[in-house]
């Protein structure tokens, strides 16, 4: 990856696994992928019920201001989610979406935007709950950033005993999606 | 007598790279020093350090009690102390005030233990989910009486996991609470946490006696000044008291032992000052500018430092690990060389009333003050460099 830190916001909403998510993903970067990833989430009264978010800050280097401002990335999972937090956007982002929960509109110029119909794909596995972790595959495949020997390891280490197989077909779908997301698009 | 160090219990010790917050890794670190009993009110931002401490405690054989405030808490911590565990409380601003009385009185009756306090932004119920700075004087001084403390802050997971050993280690080694002083960007921030074996882990082990029962005296201090411990049941005669005490530990009241206890207490830690001191330095060769930091912003002056350097300015950087006592005899060598000292602090301006008293007014001192909430800008930090070297 290049030397500039990537910053990446995840939005849901709660209860949908958004910081299991933000937590995955920065596990996979700084310990199996023996990089550094600083992770912060909203703790205030909007992160009961309403919109929550997870922010992770994915970097060669140690992380020094741990904030997230202007996500490169932002991964979004409500329509909530996605009208409080795509206005901070970077103008040359990357927006990945759950197309059944989220109606992006035309309003931000610039970006590039990928989705996947995440639920469907967990529906099929049977555990509607397995969302999350396909957008963790998504977001691998898309960003490139992860390793996907570190995600799974990260998954694995993640999820609740007993459930490691379930999640890892959850995210080989979200992966293998994105792939010939980005086949199809360069 | 003072002890050599000895390694940690394995037990306590959860060896391996995790991804923890830094609440978490504290809770880590205490176990790996070998923390056994905490007694807590759960408070936020600090809740996340108890909960994972009662979820472990049946691994390490531990006990958690929930009391029924900070009051009673910051108590019965002493109870597990004097009992033979190493213990400690854990807090936040609101919480820490109630805490204060009974921070004097471990003093008093010097107490190894650590107080943890995840600052939150105040007065009063202030900013719950947000960080402050400005309980660092409190810290120092807010129990009555004349006292000197000792105070650490980290400025990452992997930090709140170190100091919180060390911190356990400085109250056994002078007898004294130790205030471990985090924030809550800090606490609910998750990073690397590198937990390193038990047998690289050192370890200050309790300050027993060596006194045969009829001979020991409970606060007759050896040569670094700090008396020596006894284990409940050891058959030893003991007596501890909040009144001014001779070494028999019974009560004296007049101005001669007063004195000599108030003292004593005070120069145990002034005196040894430069034993407890741990900075971390970067580039204070040859800076014209000196950043002096702690806590989480100290990640925040780096990246300011970084910036200034990217502009050619002769910036250094102190993060003080240990805040109190202050590194006054670090500051004193740099005040001929350096044209300014910068201090941010997500306070008003509290740790730099110590560094203006130790500079004198030799170099010139600026604070760049946050009323908390949020961590400082960098760029607004730079700009104070800028403007100091001006």
């Amino acid at each position: 990856m290049s030397k500039a830190p990537t910053e990446i916001r995840i939005g849901g909403f709660g209860g949908q696994g958004v910081i299991l998510s933000g937590i995955i993903i920065g596990k996979a970067f700084s310990i199996y992928d023996g990089k550094h990833a600083t992770l912060t989430q909203a703790f205030g009264p909007e992160a009961r019920g309403s919109a929550c978010s997870a922010q992770v800050i994915l970097s060669a280097e140690p992380v020094l201001y741990p904030y997230v401002a202007k996500p490169d990335t932002l991964v979004v999972m409500s329509q909530e989610a996605y009208t409080k937090f795509s206005p901070d956007l970077k103008k040359d982002g990357v927006l990945l979406y759950e197309e059944d929960l989220v109606q992006p509109d035309d309003t931000i110029k610039g970006i590039k935007s990928y989705s996947i119909p995440a639920t469907r794909f967990a529906e099929e596995l049977g555990r509607k709950l397995v969302l999350n972790i396909v957008m963790v595959g998504f977001f691998s495949a898309i960003s490139n950033l992860l390793s996907e020997k570190a995600a799974k390891k990260a998954i694995t280490a993640s999820v609740p005993k007993g459930t490691e197989e379930l999640n890892l077909k959850a995210f080989k779908k979200g992966y293998e999606y994105g792939k010939k997301l980005v086949a199809r698009s360069s | 007598m003072t002890n050599k160090m000895i390694t940690a219990d394995p037990k306590g010790v959860l060896t391996g790279s995790h991804y923890l917050d830094g609440d978490h890794a504290c809770c880590e670190g205490a176990l790996a020093a070998g923390c056994r009993f905490v007694a807590g009110y759960p408070i936020t931002p600090s809740t996340e350090v108890v909960e994972r401490f009662s979820a472990r405690c049946p691994q390490v054989g531990g006990m958690f009690i929930q009391m029924e405030d900070e009051i009673a808490s910051s108590i019965a911590i002493y109870g597990g102390v004097w009992a033979g565990a190493k213990a400690m409380t854990v807090t936040s601003g609101p919480g820490f005030s109630l805490m204060m009385e009974h921070i004097g009185l471990g003093v008093m009756l010097e107490t190894p233990c650590v107080f943890v306090n995840v600052q939150r932004g105040g007065p009063s119920t202030g900013l719950p989910t947000l960080p402050g700075q400005a309980d660092m004087m409190q810290a120092r001084w807010g129990s009555h009486g004349d006292y000197e403390i000792i105070a650490l802050s980290p400025n990452s997971p992997q930090e709140a996991f170190d100091l919180t050993i060390e911190a356990f280690n400085l109250s056994e080694q002078y007898r004294v609470p130790v205030m471990m002083m985090l924030d809550e960007c800090v606490g609910h921030m998750t990073e690397k946490v590198i937990i390193p074996k038990a047998e690289e882990i050192k370890i200050y082990p309790r300050r027993f006696t060596k006194a045969k029962p009829g001979e020991y005296l409970p606060y007759k201090p050896g040569p670094d000044m700090v008396p020596d411990l006894v284990k409940v049941g050891d058959g030893h005669r003991f007596h501890i008291t909040g009144l001014t005490h001779d070494e028999r530990g019974y009560p004296v009241m007049n101005h001669i032992c007063q004195d000599q206890l108030v003292r004593r207490l005070m120069d145990k830690i002034n005196k040894n000052a430069d034993k407890i001191t741990h900075l971390e330095e970067d580039g204070t060769e040859g800076a014209e500018c000196v950043v002096v930091s702690y806590g989480i912003t100290s990640r925040i002056a780096a990246r300011a430092i970084d910036m200034a350097r990217a502009e050619g300015l002769k910036v250094g950087h102190i993060q003080c690990k240990v805040v109190w006592p202050f590194p006054a005899k670090r500051i004193l060598e740099l005040v001929p060389k350096v044209k300014s000292f910068v201090m941010p602090e997500m306070n008003m301006g509290q740790v730099v009333l110590e560094l203006e008293r130790i500079v004198k007014g030799q170099a010139q001192v600026s604070l760049v003050p946050h009323a908390g909430g949020m961590v400082h800008e960098p760029e607004v930090i730079l700009q104070a460099i800028k403007q100091s070297l001006k």
